[in-house]
């Protein structure tokens, strides 16, 4: 229900700031806005700017809204669950007679635990009655306990807040609601607005909050940078180890036969196989310690590196190569100035592609087990229930991966810039 | 004994479906030091096929070739190539691109920079000599290749439709460098293409390839070459003996490819 509110919204500021922006979005002049056929022509397509910042703004705006964050204002709330004080009267009849007497309830936050409100017991025989509920929670309310008649001797609930009710009934009152349990037991149940509860969704500022305190006190004794640290140096080590076997490895299944013929079954069969199926292997064969999860690292970007260096190799226009050796390059040079340098943009493509899948498995191994990492952080949180820490760990696991990339894209435009040239 | 010597030269590919295919049977060629050679033929003719053999890329099934009295077993410095497109090594500048035989041979630092420095005046690509390769025109790429085979100094210079890429107009001019740096030069030179214009401009020489199994169908003693190294192109193109040897060989080119086209159809 919740869901589809959410995505209603979404899908409104969507259609609502296209709309917008795309009318009122600055004309540019160049050549791309003369093209007259723009549907069709991928290269007319260009990210819309403003887009982009209203979709991450959305994104912050919906997570806000069904918080309750504070970071927006209030009128924008999606509506808050019930807290405070509520009341609702109990009609109850025993021995043919009737008697009216009231519930008080509190609605508290879940941490808190606060003591029953002082509720005159009221005169009848059915007495006043008060209780305390947790946010999301429900409470039974136990009408007779202080009554002169109790349910033993025949007094039953017959009417909520004047309203007739027999068991399996439901009554809206305010603040939340009152079943009727089939035994008879009014139940009660505050309303849960439609924001989600803390423990599955913080706000914003409460990740935020949480950063700053595990960033003084780090987690689990080791600081977040240390997790995130040990996390990258386990990629960096696996994907080197990976690079230095697999690329002369690719060469050589590139260059000889009895190497592509010894080679191909052994990595057309291990390509496949994602490096998450290979966890358990490794933590029987190496234990959980740095050498088991560098290991399974270096099995996750050996062969994408191995791959990667032979179709450098096999890409190599042969004319080139021809060329190469009329001018009088020996087989060494040939390596050297021709294989080497015209393999390097596909090197650098499976070098993307690897330090992703590392990333990705590196967070997995450690949610499996480790002691540090951030993998190790998220997977320890969530069994503490402490959902800010999970999702401050995939924002931070998402923006290192991302930072990856960027960098290994920076790397190749600086090393590789004939790429895609030849 | 100088000069490139071919003697019956056959060649077949074995398929993999068990065929096979005549791709050259018995060529023979003599050519003299200095000599500028044009092969013209339908396509498939093993025009390529020829040129890689003499480039010792492929051994021939049968045949021997000799180069100033030894046998040609493999590529080598002495014969240089230049290639249709796509041979530049586009991870060098223009400079090294040109400069990259003399650096294999190892050759000193000055005596290499003087070599390039005057190869790409000859070429015309001063100006060009820090950019990479892949900045410059499809007519400047190919310049560079010349310029880059040169740079070696080899005794034979193969080339492989080398203009076949370019457009009308900068073929025109580099077929004049062609000419240019042949008599400059002094090399020996077997230039392919499927032009018969360029084939009789460029050719002292000339020879017509007939297909199926490949062999040379026709040889010619053109003037044109000559006439064509101190006067403008265009004018070469007036000669009423161009026009009449264009014809012929035009002819020739398409009687061959209409009978290849009816065996195709037959066997249809
Ligand atoms: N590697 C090869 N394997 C099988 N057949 C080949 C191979 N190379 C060339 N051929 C065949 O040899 C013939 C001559 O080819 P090629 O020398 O490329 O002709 P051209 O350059 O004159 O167009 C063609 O019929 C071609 O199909
Ligand atoms: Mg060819």
């Amino acid at each position: 229900m919740t869901g589809l509110i959410v995505l209603a919204v979404y899908v409104g500021i969507f259609v609502a700031a296209m709309v917008i922006f795309t009318r009122l979005g600055a004309k540019m002049r160049d050549y791309t806005s003369l093209k007259t056929v723009t549907f069709g022509d991928e290269s007319a397509v260009r990210p819309n700017r403003a887009a982009g910042i209203i979709s991450i703004l959305t994104l912050f705006l919906l997570w806000g809204m069904f918080t309750g964050s504070s970071l927006i204002p209030g009128f924008l709330h999606a509506p808050a669950p019930f807290q405070g004080q509520t009341s609702f009267d109990l009609t109850v009849e025993a021995n043919g007679q009737t008697d009216m007497s009231s519930v008080t309830v509190l609605v508290h936050e879940r941490e808190q635990n606060p003591d029953d409100v002082e509720v005159e017991p009221g005169d009848g025989f059915a007495k006043n009655d008060s209780i305390t509920v947790a946010q999301y929670r429900s409470q039974l309310v136990s009408f007779d306990r202080n009554d002169e008649i109790t349910r033993a001797d025949g007094a039953e609930v017959v009417a909520v807040n004047g309203q007739r009710v027999r068991p399996g009934d439901r009554i809206e009152i305010e603040g939340g609601s009152v079943t009727i349990s089939d035994k008879g037991t009014p139940n009660f149940e505050p309303y849960n607005g439609m924001q989600m509860e803390p423990l599955y969704l913080p706000s914003p500022e409460a990740v935020v909050d949480r950063t700053i305190k595990v960033l003084d006190e780090g987690f689990r004794g080791t600081s977040l940078l240390g997790h995130l640290g040990w996390s990258l140096f386990r990629v960096i080590a696996g994907f080197v180890c990976g690079a230095i076997v697999g690329i002369p490895l690719g060469y050589a299944m590139g260059l000889s036969n009895w190497f592509r013929g010894w080679f191909d079954p052994i990595v057309e069969f291990m390509r496949p196989v994602p490096p998450l199926a290979l966890i358990p292997l490794v933590i029987i064969w190496a234990g959980i310690g740095e050498t088991g999860k560098i290991i399974l690292l270096f099995l996750a970007a050996l062969w994408i590196m191995a791959i990667a260096a032979r179709s450098g190799v096999s890409g190599v226009n042969i004319a080139k190569v021809h060329a190469a050796y009329s001018l009088g390059a020996s087989k060494w040079q040939i390596m050297r100035y021709v294989i080497i340098p015209n393999s390097l943009p596909e090197i650098f493509t499976g070098a993307r592609v690897a330090m992703g899948v590392c990333w990705g498995t590196v967070v997995a191994a450690e949610l499996v087990a480790a002691e540090k990492g951030a993998g190790m952080m998220i997977m320890v949180a969530s069994k503490f229930q402490n959902t800010d820490i999970v999702i401050l760990g995939i924002i931070l696991i998402g923006v290192i991966g991302f930072g990856i990339d960027m960098l290994m894209r920076g790397a190749e435009r600086f090393m590789v810039p004939w790429k895609g040239k030849g | 004994m100088s000069g490139l010597s071919i003697d019956k030269l056959s060649m077949r590919f074995d398929l993999p479906n068990g065929g096979s295919v005549q791709a050259l049977k018995d060529v023979s060629l003599e050519l003299k030091a200095g000599e500028l050679l044009s092969v013209l033929g339908p396509s498939g003719c093993g025009k390529t096929t020829l040129l890689n053999i003499v480039a010792g890329f492929l051994a021939p099934t049968d045949g021997v070739m000799k180069l100033n009295g030894h046998q040609i077993t493999g590529p080598d410095a002495e014969r240089g190539m230049v290639f249709q497109q796509g041979a530049l090594f586009e991870w060098m500048s223009v400079r090294d691109n040109v400069g990259f035989g003399p650096s294999m041979k190892g050759m000193p630092k000055h005596d290499k920079a003087e070599i390039v420095n005057h190869l790409l005046d000859v070429v015309g690509l001063q100006d060009f000599k820090e950019k990479a390769v892949y900045e410059l025109s499809g007519g400047m790429q190919q310049r560079v290749a010349l310029a880059r085979c040169l740079a070696n100094d080899p005794d034979v210079i193969l080339m492989d439709e080398p203009l076949g890429a370019l457009d009308a107009l900068t073929r025109e001019k580099m077929q004049s460098l062609v000419l240019k740096l042949w008599k400059e030069t002094g090399k020996t030179i077997i230039l392919i293409t499927h032009s018969v214009e360029e084939a009789l401009l460029l050719g002292e020489r000339l020879i017509v390839m007939a297909p199926r199994p490949g062999r040379i169908h026709k040889e010619y003693r053109l003037p044109f070459a000559e006439l064509g190294v101190s006067s403008d192109l265009r004018e070469v193109k007036k000669h009423p003996d161009f026009a009449k040897k264009r014809e012929e060989i035009l002819g020739m080119i398409w009687d061959m490819e209409e009978e290849i086209m009816g065996r195709s159809e037959a066997s249809a």
